[in-house]
């Protein structure tokens, strides 16, 4: 018996979900718009109970869980809600002389019933923020929150439906067995957030239905730091992006490659920010978060004692769920904690003496990165790592902002995951292409095709060939420049005005 | 297998790929494959599949042709940086989406059009900075051996190689990590390939297939609805993926198109069909004795043709009525094969029922002349694409996607659609290193203060605000200036 009480089981809810989606209407801008204009709305009147949730599940403070969770949730409805009808806008194909007569559009569909799995460090934030380019894209969605992050799950379950569609959109829990038995239910695409180890499972559960998937995974984001660096500047952009959320954020730095004379530098440079920014009493600080649970704190103590040698703080209180941020020396790549994403407050520096090495080691891991970080002056240092690491994104002088830029796509490559998301690209995600050709039976446009009909001829397959190889010829550029036209002639105009104008004085 | 790709992999570390230079010479080699090994691939299609000159021509080569020189015009707009509008808030930053190609990408082909199933997907591969792997169908083998005998003439040797085998070889082929796979096949390929990706969280394009239902609505011209169905269904003898796989028509109108349909037929192949060189033949014993089963076990009436030749891989164009769609042996599979069963459809809404009953098709047809009706079945139905009064050509229009949905499949290609397939958009962003750049984010540090929150809760909200697209608008301001300066020119001149 699952202790996971829900009025409903899994299966109804995805029988019920299919059913909606199958009136058509999520299909209506309109119905999206008012589903996405109630969860602004549940954003906004229930900031503070998901703040307590955050503080619950992992100690998050308030800075962070705002700015890390609610603002960026926030911004992005509101930029689905403000460019929805842009975004649904069906693309038309550029007419033809040939084909003068047809019209070929590209519509943006939905897929149907989709599956979002969220993971517990950011657990509103990476479950809610697929769940916006779901119902934007007018699909019916099956929200699974992390069974980690406890409270944030409950009040998933405990606002949703309370602001949204019922019947379109369904919260269902479950730990690991229950999502086993989830993912055995069809869903149109699943879109996951997660760890390497459970992404391949995912994968594998929807490949026996033939089911897309976009993944959201992990890995070890290489930091690249050279001499040509600002200590300061690049201590506390990198430390930034290591202390949220105690490091358990997919995107943070994740281990150092650097030679012996930098990281001196460097790890100065890091005591002094640590100093301005925690003083010398870290645990008592709010603005540190606490490792998620038990089973993860285990996995990173142990890190601290069989993986090289510490040079920054090295404390941790088993009671308290805390690590304090640190950083190691003298790191081996063979070390443990080189074999798998650290997602905790541990830096690991490896040393290497050259850029090349760097490079070489990097792609040698076999395992793309979700993200690569240089830090360096030079152009052509960063250039390097720009076009010959492969990595899901990437960023210099900075860690981190990447991610929030909605502009950008956000997503990873090889095992850091597969397809992207975040502003349009959510949208995007969630929805796929149909060509549509539209032709008639008029004569003229007939009269074209019939060259196609047997019996066949050598002068029929000259004739089509001829076509083919001019087709662009044909195109009907001309409607692109009208704008040009206008604006030109409104030039002439201005000058024609004015001289007018001036003539009369 | 291993070292194949083990050379491969080596290949694209070596970094020669990426420059354009390299990326035009290789698809500029296809494209000469094509001219110069033209008559190679004509014999090993007459050879596979008994494919006519025309067809072989119009499309597989010409299919192939013209998309290679459409990605060699657009290889520069559809591979470079894109750049995000410059901001004003973060001006000292600069955020960019860099297309990085993959790695080593696994191409499997199949047997109905040999050559541009394998190689349409190879020319988005390569223009997006890819090595490959191309696995031929074997069971297209002659059309197999001369891709692999051609492709090296062309291409460079070491980025992209030719691997031929059967079924058991390609299985262990798909052991090996690639970093895409695009395979063309069976909805039972589709999986298999999907399940050994999922094994190294490889990503996928399958180009997979289904029944493409052909409704037809009482309001159509017959003669033209006739002649473009019969011609979709009856290139390489039905073997073809998007090819109308049933008819849904009413019962009143039904003859109607029986009638038209024998006279179509015989303008197109004559009195004796087996005879006439236009048609293509069954790709082999396998699939003839597949269809051969069909033909015997169907329960309706066959209206038109129903011969077959075993030795001749030979299956008449045929037309069956009176068929039980939930029972009829013609109604299950994939047909592949010219035999068209026709279902009996009361109205246009019973029509969308029965096709939204059933598997997703890779295409849709609607012959119709009434446009809300059109509108209904589009908004009612999926499918991978949609085309109207017509069948097959949607998918030689360019600049649009073909894939397909569901169990027809997942992605698309085609033109630019093939080179998006194989590159990974990767956010890129470069940070300003001056005091400034870091005075603009230094709210984000600790210790944690109620301003700092309301400082960057401001910058997050409004960010959007400071975009500066002026890039849009400097041709259209140009023409403005251009008609400006011409007049001010043409006034000043005429006042000296």
């Amino acid at each position: 018996m699952s202790k996971y009480h829900q009025k409903i089981s899994h299966q109804e809810a995805v029988a019920i979900a299919r059913s909606a989606f199958s009136t058509g209407r999520t299909k209506d801008v309109n119905f999206r718009l008012k589903q996405l204009r109630q969860l602004l709305r549940m954003y906004e009147e229930n900031n503070d109970e998901i703040l307590l949730a955050l503080k619950k599940d992992m100690r998050k403070s308030k800075l962070e869980g705002y700015l890390y969770e609610v603002e960026l949730m926030v911004n992005d409805v509101r930029e689905a809600i403000r460019h929805l009808r842009t975004w649904t806008k069906p693309k038309w194909l550029r007419k033809n002389w040939l084909t003068f007569a047809d019209k070929g559009k590209i519509e943006r569909v939905p897929f149907g019933v989709v599956l979002v799995i969220g993971p517990w460090n950011y657990p509103f934030q990476l479950t809610l923020v697929p769940l916006c380019g779901a119902i934007a894209a007018g699909n019916c969605v099956i929200v699974k929150p992390s069974e980690v992050s406890v409270h944030s799950a409950a009040k998933m379950a405990e606002l949703i439906p309370k602001y949204l569609d019922p019947e379109c959109y369904h919260v269902v829990m479950g730990g690991p067995t229950e999502s086993e038995e989830l993912l055995k239910n069809k869903f149109d695409h699943i879109f996951f957030t997660g760890s390497i180890q459970v992404g391949r499972k995912i994968h594998q559960a929807a490949a026996r239905h033939l089911t897309p998937v976009t993944l959201e995974l992990g890995g070890k984001s290489p930091v690249y730091i050279d001499n040509t660096v600002d200590y300061a500047m690049a201590a506390q952009r990198i430390m930034w992006g290591k202390c949220m959320n105690m490091g358990q954020t997919c995107v943070a730095p994740d281990f150092i490659i650097c030679t012996k004379e930098v990281e001196k530098a460097f790890i100065a440079e890091v005591k002094n920010a640590m100093q301005a920014w925690y003083g010398s009493d870290w645990k008592s600080k709010p603005d540190l978060a606490r490792i998620i649970n038990a089973k993860h704190f285990n996995r990173l103590k142990s890190y601290l004692l069989n993986s090289g040698k510490v040079a920054v703080g090295g404390g941790y209180d088993e009671d308290d769920l805390w690590i304090e941020p640190s950083i190691l020396v003298d790191v081996k790549v063979t070390d443990p904690i080189m074999q798998e994403e650290v997602f905790g407050p541990i830096l690991p520096i490896v040393n290497m003496n050259s850029v090349v090495e760097a490079i070489k080691y990097i792609n040698g891991r076999n395992s793309v990165p979700l993200c690569m970080y240089v830090f360096s002056a030079d152009r052509g240092v960063q250039s390097l790592f720009e076009n010959h690491v492969s990595a899901g994104t990437f960023a210099c002088n900075e860690t981190i902002v990447q991610f929030a830029i909605d502009e950008l796509p956000f997503g990873g490559a090889g095992e850091s995951g597969m397809g992207t998301y975040h502003g349009k690209f959510s949208f995007d995600a969630f929805s796929r292409d149909r060509a549509c050709v539209y032709r008639d039976f008029s004569y003229l446009a007939d009269k074209l095709g019939v060259f196609r009909y047997p019996p066949y001829s050598v002068l029929k397959i000259n004739f089509l060939s001829f076509l083919l190889h001019h087709w662009k010829k044909f195109n009907i550029t001309y409607f692109d420049y009208v704008p040009h036209l206008i604006c030109f002639l409104l030039g002439i105009f201005a000058v024609f005005l004015y001289n007018n104008i001036h003539d009369d004085n | 297998m291993a070292a194949i790709v083990k050379s491969a992999r080596e290949a694209f570390a070596t970094g020669k790929t990426l420059p354009m230079s390299f990326r035009r010479k290789q698809l500029e080699g296809l494209l000469r494959m094509y001219d110069e090994g033209k008559q190679e691939i004509m014999d090993a299609l007459k050879q596979d599949l008994r494919k006519t000159t025309f067809e072989g021509t119009l499309y597989e080569i010409e299919i192939l042709k013209t998309d290679v020189k459409g990605i060699l015009r657009n290889l520069k707009d559809w591979t470079k940086e894109e750049q995000l509008p410059f901001n004003a808030l973060s001006f000292t930053d600069n955020a960019s989406v860099h297309k990085d190609p993959l790695g080593v990408v696994l191409i499997l082909g199949t047997w109905n059009y040999p050559f541009v199933m394998a190689l349409q997907p190879l020319a988005g591969a390569i223009a997006a900075g890819n090595c490959a792997v191309i696995k031929p169908s074997e069971v297209s083998a002659n059309s197999s051996a001369t891709i692999a005998r051609l492709l090296p003439r062309y291409l460079d040797k070491d980025c992209y190689k030719v691997f031929e085998g059967d079924v058991t070889a390609t299985i262990t082929l798909l052991e090996e990590k690639f970093d895409y796979i695009f395979a063309t096949g069976s909805v039972a390929v589709g999986r298999s390939v999907m399940a050994a990706a999922a094994k190294h969280l490889t990503p996928v394009t399958l180009e997979l297939g289904g029944k493409s239902p052909t409704y037809i609505d009482d309001s159509v011209n017959m003669e033209r609805t006739v002649k473009r169905i019969l011609w979709g269904k009856l290139i390489n003898l039905g073997q073809t993926c998007i090819a109308p796989d049933y008819v849904l028509i009413s019962k009143a109108r039904q003859q109607e198109f029986l009638d038209v349909a024998s006279k179509v037929l015989a303008e197109y192949y004559g009195d004796n069909w087996q005879k006439n060189p236009d048609l293509t033949r069954i790709i082999n014993e396998r699939h003839f004795n597949r269809l051969k089963k069909v033909l015997d076990a169907t329960k309706g009436r066959v209206a038109i043709g129903g011969q077959t030749d075993q030795k001749d891989l030979w299956i008449s164009p045929t037309i069956i009525v009176d068929v039980d769609p939930a029972t009829d042996s013609t109604m299950e599979d994939e047909i592949f094969g010219p035999i068209l069963p026709i279902v009996n459809v009361e109205s246009p809404e019973a029509a969308i029922k029965f096709i939204r009953n059933r598997p997703k098709p890779l295409a849709l047809y609607i012959f119709s002349e009434n446009s809300d009706l059109i509108e209904k079945f589009k908004t009612k139905t999926s499918s991978g694409g949609l085309c109207v009064n017509d069948c097959v050509v949607h998918t030689g229009y360019v600049g649009l996607p073909f894939g397909g949905v569901g169990t027809s499949g997942m992605g698309n290609y085609h033109g630019k659609y093939t080179v998006d397939t194989f590159c990974h958009k990767k956010a890129v962003l470069q940070r300003g290193i001056s005091a400034v750049s870091e005075k603009l984010g230094d709210s984000r540090y600790p210790p944690y203060t109620n301003g700092k929150i309301k400082l960057m809760s401001f910058g997050i909200g409004a960010i959007h605000k400071f975009d500066v697209t002026y890039n849009k608008f400097v041709t259209h301001a140009l023409a403005a200036a251009l008609g400006a300066g011409i007049l001010f020119a043409g006034l000043a001149l005429k006042s000296l």
